[in-house]
């Protein structure tokens, strides 16, 4: 039987066991979708029960992730970084090497898994900057799955790289007009597909949000991430790091890179929101930050929101970090107090691509920019003994044309 | 009793199924809401379902997303919504009305809070979708406390375990999904449909009222032969949608009296049944 942790004790991290058995981290996390839907997420959690029971599907998993996928993933010393900095050492977790560039394949490729175990041909999926939806379509194509994403047309607009890309792994994109435009709305579109085709149809999440089992099973894939760093940080460093950073939207990446880091109690975990044009502007996606607590999309999490408890619209200069809402266990985290998180505005994130790009030829996503720009903030300040790990969570080609009109730049 | 129970009661007595049409609050805005309710009222609507919109109706489809977008451009939220039911309370205290919606406004208003208020305005019931009865327990309790009717969904995929876990906590009646999908989308299977009450009236006995892809007469007039209620939603909806806002109500209302008449009609099917 699963334990929730307890309140008073949010350090004791051998106790840590969430989420329970109904998929809440403490008030947060659950099941909050419609009657319709609920035995689709009991199939599912059955399926994904018996999944990570199967000796046979773990091998197949990790026999994609070496093969396909390209892992582990490398840690590198930002050497060049560190000393221009002048303080801590800055590592980074090279998830932008990874196969179509980004941490999201981790997650694809496991769901898509689960999908061919429950005879499922279609997937569907959301997307807001285009990344998870080439990572879905890429595991789509490598099983011969048909698959069908849905993204806002404002989204469409920005991301028309991504979208031909998707076109060209045999995906079917379907524009939202709705609402905003944007992510948030295409989750509200990819849910009524499923509602609709449930008999034929896998939904992909892309972030750990969603209801219960997504948030644990999203992790769970990305996990790798900082499984991999438990035995590459002794090996390179001689130790574990002070501090695991990561940028945090829905929280996927961080996740990913934190779940494995929670027992180590001398870590430090902090996430790093988008600030946008700072946060007293009201322009921002820093959920944790300024959010309160509500209701959206399946999950109790903390929301942007109105006074009315409608959701706000968002903004960043990175697509992907740009949802008013956050994964239900990065809620708890920062409640309890294993994790902060803070924020680091557009230009701040711009500030830290350039410097990535110049000082060790990395160019970064700007979702990961983030937590480039608040380790940069940090190292200073800190003895050079001292070890930061950033996840470098994508590669920043598809970023091209939002960096270039930032600087003025007209191709 | 409740209204919600006096009302069906009283039906059960005719032989009757309750008309029960839905629409947004503040659709097309806040101004015309009580105009709505009452011409709802006088062309036979037993029981109203007014809509709480919400920025991200996830569970309906693209004609009540349309209302709740033109509500919320208008200026419509939840304090006003419970405003208006108050003072439409005034010249009707006999039709119950209940609130449908999702969960975060009323979470922001907070649950007991709401309840209080809802209680006070004369809600008689209240359906969030995106509470299923396993993440319900504080919030059946607090309306509970107000005197106040929770009302679940069922579906055609739910289960003889989630039929009696929605029995044991559903008070006023339960709706019934009939279509997987969203709200406004094809037409449903009568048959299907008259099969999977039967299998819920086996276990609960809550009345069961039919909703989802009701779109003309002749489909209530056929569902009401074996259901305790005929739900009405994005038909109307459209109505309101085509309608110049001052003649909303009254085109809702012409409508209305259509499906009143096809449900009046198995009446007689009911007792050659």
């Amino acid at each position: 039987m699963q334990m929730r942790v307890p309140v008073a004790e949010p350090r004791s991290p051998e106790t840590y066991d969430l989420p329970d058995a109904t998929g809440h981290f403490g008030p947060y996390g659950g099941t909050f979708v419609g009657e319709t839907l609920q035995a689709a997420l009991q199939e599912l959690r059955e399926a994904y029960d018996a999944c990570r029971k199967d000796v046979a599907f773990q091998d197949e998993l990790a026999y994609e992730l070496e093969h396909y996928v390209g892992r582990p993933s490398p840690v590198y010393h930002a050497k060049r970084l560190s000393d221009d900095l002048g303080g801590a050492q800055i590592y980074l977790k090279r998830e932008d090497l990874n196969h179509t560039g980004a941490h999201k394949v981790n997650n694809t490729m496991g769901q898509a898994l689960v999908a061919r175990r429950m005879g499922k041909p279609r997937v569907i999926a959301e997307t807001g900057a285009g990344q998870h939806g080439v990572a879905t379509a890429t595991v789509a194509a490598r099983y011969g799955m048909e698959c069908v994403v849905y993204m806002g047309t404002e989204d469409v607009a920005r991301q028309a790289q991504n979208v031909y890309r998707m076109k060209l792994l045999g995906a079917t994109v379907i524009p939202v007009s709705s609402g905003s435009r944007t992510l948030k709305d295409a989750l509200n579109e990819a849910m009524r597909d499923w509602v609709t085709n449930v008999a034929n149809t896998f939904y992909i999440i892309g972030t750990v949000a969603g209801p219960h089992p997504y948030p644990m099973m999203v992790r769970d894939f990305n996990s790798v991430v900082g499984k991999e760093c438990l035995v590459q940080m002794p090996a390179l460093a001689g130790r574990q790091p002070d501090y695991v950073l990561a940028c945090v939207g829905g929280g996927s990446n961080a996740m990913g890179i934190f779940y494995p880091y929670i027992p180590h109690a001398g870590v430090k975990l902090v996430g790093v929101e988008a600030g946008g044009l700072g946060i007293a502007t009201g322009k921002h996606a820093a959920t944790l930050s300024a959010g309160t607590p509500g209701v959206l999309h399946g999950n109790r999490t903390y929301l942007m929101q109105d006074a009315d408890g409608q959701i706000l619209e968002t903004h960043s200069i990175s697509a992907g970090l740009d949802y008013p809402g956050v994964g239900p266990e990065h809620a708890w985290l920062k409640d309890c107090g294993r994790a902060s998180y803070v924020s680091v505005t557009d230009d701040e994130a711009l500030a830290a691509f350039h410097a990535l790009c110049r000082t060790e030829g990395i160019i970064p996503a700007l979702e990961s920019s983030h937590a480039v720009a608040h380790a940069m903030k940090m190292a200073p300040a800190l003895g050079r003994d001292r070890i930061l790990l950033v996840n470098l969570s994508g590669r920043g080609d598809k970023d091209m044309h939002t960096v270039a009109k930032a600087s003025g730049i007209v191709f | 009793m409740s209204r919600i129970a006096a009302t069906f009661e009283r039906l059960r007595a005719g032989r009757r199924a309750a008309l029960v049409p839905f629409v947004t609050a503040g659709d097309p805005t806040p101004a015309h809401t009580i105009a709505m309710l009452r011409a709802l009222v006088a062309n036979g609507a037993d029981v109203v379902e007014l809509g709480v919109p919400f920025s991200d109706p996830m569970a309906d489809g693209p004609t009540i997303q349309r209302a709740s977008e033109r509500a919320l451009r208008a200026g419509t939220g939840l304090a006003m919504i419970l405003d208006a039911v108050k003072q439409y309370r005034r010249e009707d205290d006999r039709t119950p009305i209940v609130l449908m919606g999702y969960a975060n406004p009323v979470e922001h208003m907070g649950i007991a809070s709401f309840a209080s208020r809802a209680k006070d305005s004369g809600v008689d019931g209240v359906l969030i979708v995106d509470y299923p009865p396993e993440e319900s327990g504080a919030w059946v309790q607090a309306l509970a406390g107000a005197g106040i009717d929770p009302i679940f969904l069922l579906a055609p995929t739910s289960s003889e375990a989630r039929i009696d876990l929605v029995s044991r906590m559903a008070k006023g009646y339960i709706y019934y999904v009939s279509l997987k999908g969203v709200t406004g989308s094809a037409h449903i299977d009568t048959a299907d449909v008259e099969r999977m009450l039967a299998r819920i009236r086996a276990r609960t006995a809550v009345p069961v009222g039919v909703g989802f892809g009701i779109r003309d007469p002749q489909t209530a007039r056929a569902i009401a032969r074996f259901a305790d209620a005929v739900v009405i939603g994005s038909r109307i909806v459209e109505e309101i949608e085509r309608a110049e806002p001052d003649q909303a109500a009254a085109r809702a209302g012409a409508l209305l009296a259509e499906f009143r008449a096809g449900i009046d009609a198995a009446v007689g099917d009911r007792a050659a049944a």
